[in-house]
């Protein structure tokens, strides 16, 4: 399909942002020097080397946790929560204010578009921060009891696809319930979380509260194992979750876990078809589908199906992949050579399973890591496409016939995290909803997100509830 | 009257609302608080607990689909056919936990009360537990509590009667269905109690009670790919096997009900912690005004 218009470039400045040579651990107010490696973070949209930045070894854990229960015992846990409230309406406000900066180092750092970075990312966790901000001084109303305490040092780990986001779900209701934390961000995305620790710094939020250390799994599972943590908080694949599952067994340690998902985007034949198109497209290409909530296998009832995939690839035409920070660019840059590997190397599967592969033309940039969006029909429950989560742009195409064959297909996997229903009626919505077994129904919409809104699996995709009232229950005894 | 010989009962598992005795044919001893040989009870094969599974499955889709008003009806018919039969949960308990008469009609009382109070809670749990969410947008959003799935529990080895209650009713009464390791001495309250839930209008699978050895056959549930959740109390104080089970559970994440260093005293208020142990939170978005 020809476009009738071209885009000029709009490229997001840089000048902005001021990223350091190298950086060190954040622990105990302070940057410091890590014991261990230090390794290099990369721009995924050009492979340019952005910084280098400290792999934490075990002393540097165990000092971190030595830090943040010092703050606990002394500082945070006896501090008033209407106080540790204004310290978190602080942090709130220093991000709006340096929203752009934070946006703009986000997308070089991540690949994503500056477009998602700028309106849903950094937005959202202020918004995150600002209403657990409120939550600190009236915990005795959020129905754990009169008296609900803090658990002690929070150990968390969050992944790559929303740095700094999933560092606002954890660290937000953490600090609100007067714990202290020790987090990990990725090890390809740390960039966003060490500006953080500045504003921590601007904050003046007392010394060892937010500790941040830098690394890849080892230094994970060094914060997993480390006897002085009392709560894990883990945002990434299930494996990773399976294994902390097993590392905490037999302790008293709180967990939380956000996992994968393999999530059912339902279209029936009364959909409103435009806007289910857009939901789609939302579901599964916002974010480079990085997004373990993807709307990654789309059931079509099967007497819509043709016009439906007429209509999906003609959107999918117009999609522009490129540049992250060009403000017109809706697709961004995969996350890491690793990721980029994974995804075609599933899509291969795909292919050589017999499924029908399609793309819109486009062309991609010559450096850095990139897949275009892709879809693939005649997909069959068997098929790995159909079961495995590929954490990218690729839409596996399913049909049904009956709303009870819809439901048995879309719950017909070990994931229970978030499911799509486009229906114009509205009780086989809330029918269809009832009967999914997933944390996050959208239903004629898809991919919304809210601090006030609890997010999390059923199943193999984790357990605990982040964000809302809900969120609490996961830093309070 | 002293010619008379009595007619003893079988003491037999209870699996999809019949009651077996064990595929494997084995059996054990139960003898009563002084040591005396009071039955042989059917000692739960690992085959049983895939049976029993198996039956959990099957119920749970109808259970939970039932009306929370229903489902309180029916945990609250449980009580008043305890009540009924109070007089035989005395005597087990008696027997059972060496109490003396005026005692085990205490827990006994408790007991039925206790499935009274959790009855209650059927219709009430998702006005507590759940709540609408303001979000900043023009979006309907809604999160509710529903229940996990099938929940193995390994029941307390001590209270056999007040404690097997307070572990199930609040597993079934939110929707979910049940998988139990009775007390492995003291398993005839259990029996007792799958009799009336059997005549209880109790539907068969929602509960399934398996007499035996919970180091014998936890492992077999902690490791099924179709439990969703274990409650460990069973092995209160046995670290190195609760460890063991939890390390079992995350082949498929089960969520966890660790076990205590000790029994805790099941006479305590038991809060909500039993039920939302075993409930999971959905939320449902759909825009306003478009």
């Amino acid at each position: 399909m020809t476009t009738p218009f071209d885009y000029a470039p709009a490229p997001e400045s840089r000048s902005i942002v001021d990223i350091k040579p190298s950086y060190g651990l954040f622990i105990n107010g302070e940057f410091v020097d890590g014991h261990g490696k230090s390794f290099k973070t990369i721009s995924p949209a050009t492979e340019e080397v952005l910084a280098e930045v400290a792999e934490a070894d075990d002393a540097d854990v165990d000092a971190a946790v030595k830090a943040a229960r010092r703050a606990y015992d002394r500082v945070w846990s006896r501090m008033p929560g209407r106080e540790r409230a204004k310290y978190l309406y602080r942090i709130a406000r220093i991000i709006q204010e340096r929203s752009r900066e934070l946006a703009v180092l986000e997308s070089i750092d991540n690949g994503k578009p500056i477009k998602e970075s700028r309106d849903v990312d950094i937005p959202i966790v202020a918004a995150h921060f600002f209403y657990y901000a409120g939550w600190a001084d009236k915990l005795e109303y959020a129905g754990r009891g009169a008296d609900p305490r803090p658990l002690g040092v929070a150990g968390q780990i969050i992944p790559w696809n929303f740095p700094l986001l999933m560092l606002a779900w954890k660290i937000a209701p953490a600090l609100a319930c007067g714990n202290t934390v020790v987090l990990k961000p990725a090890e390809t995305t740390p960039l966003t979380a060490l500006l953080f620790a500045e504003i921590c710094q601007q904050a003046d939020l007392p010394p060892g509260v937010v500790n941040i250390i830098t690394g890849a799994g080892g230094t994970g599972q060094a914060l997993v194992a480390h006897p002085g943590i009392d709560k894990v908080a883990f945002t990434g694949s299930t494996d990773v979750g399976k294994a902390i599952a097993r590392t905490v067994a037999g302790t008293d340690k709180k967990v939380t876990l956000e996992l994968g998902g393999k999530a059912a985007n339902i279209v029936f034949d009364d959909a409103p078809l435009d806007q289910a198109v857009e939901g789609i497209v939302t579901g599964i290409f916002f974010n480079q589908g990085h997004v373990c909530c993807a709307g990654s296998r789309l059931l079509v009832q099967e007497s819509i199906a043709d016009e439906l995939l007429a209509k999906l690839k003609r959107r999918m035409s117009t999609l522009r992949v490129g540049d992250p920070l060009d403000k017109n660019t809706d697709v961004g840059a995969i996350n890491s050579a690793e990721q980029l590997a994974r995804i075609r190397e599933l899509s291969d599967i795909g292919e050589a399973e017999g499924a029908g592969r399609w793309s819109p033309e486009c062309v991609l940039p010559q450096h850095g890591f990139w897949f275009p969006p892709t879809i693939f029909t005649g997909v069959t429950q068997a098929h790995r496409i159909a079961r495995e989560e590929i954490f990218g742009p690729v839409l596996s195409v399913l049909t049904f016939r009956t709303p009870a064959e819809a439901v048995e297909k879309a719950n017909n996997t070990p994931y229970g995290l978030s499911a799509g229903i486009w229906t114009e009626k509205g009780s086989r919505i809330l029918k269809i909803a009832s009967q999914l077994r997933a944390g996050v129904v959208w239903a004629n919409t898809f991919n919304k997100f809210d601090p006030t809104s609890p997010f999390g699996g059923y199943k193999e995709s984790g357990y605990g509830r982040e964000g809302g009232r809900h969120g609490l229950e996961a830093y309070l005894r | 009257m002293s010619d008379r010989i009595d007619v003893r009962k079988t003491y037999k598992l209870y699996i999809g609302g019949a009651f077996p005795r064990s595929e494997s044919a084995y059996s054990y001893e139960v003898k009563d608080s002084k040591g005396k040989f009071v039955a042989n009870a059917a000692l739960a094969s690992r085959k049983d607990a895939r049976d029993a599974v198996a039956a959990a499955r099957k119920a749970f889709g109808p259970w939970a689909g039932r009306t929370a008003y229903n489902r309180a009806q029916i945990v609250y018919r449980i009580a008043e056919v305890m009540e009924d039969r109070r007089p035989q949960f005395v005597q087990a308990v008696v027997q059972s936990e060496g109490l003396t008469a005026s005692k085990a009609e205490k827990v006994v009382d408790a007991a039925i009360d206790r499935l009274v109070w959790y009855a209650g809670w059927a219709d009430k749990i998702t006005q507590v537990v759940g709540n609408a969410n303001p979000v900043a947008g023009p979006y309907f959003n809604l999160s509710t509590p529903e229940p996990t799935g099938v929940v193995a529990v390994l029941a307390p080895q001590e209270s056999s009667l007040l404690g097997l209650v307070s572990v199930v009713a609040p597993v079934i009464v939110t929707g979910n269905t049940v998988v139990v390791v009775s007390s492995y001495e003291r398993p005839l309250p259990a029996v007792n109690f799958a009799e009336v839930l059997a005549t209880s209008d109790v539907p068969g699978g929602v509960v399934n009670i398996l007499t035996g050895s919970a180091p014998t056959v936890a492992p077999w549930l902690a490791s099924h790919m179709d439990v969703n959740a274990i409650d460990l109390v069973g092995v209160a104080g046995d670290l190195g096997l609760a460890t063991d089970l939890e390390v079992a559970a995350a082949d498929n994440l089960k969520r966890v009900r660790r076990a205590p260093a000790a029994e805790p005293d099941w006479a305590v208020n038991p809060g909500l912690d039993a039920m939302t142990a075993f409930l999971e939170t959905k939320t449902v978005w759909h825009p306003i005004g478009v």
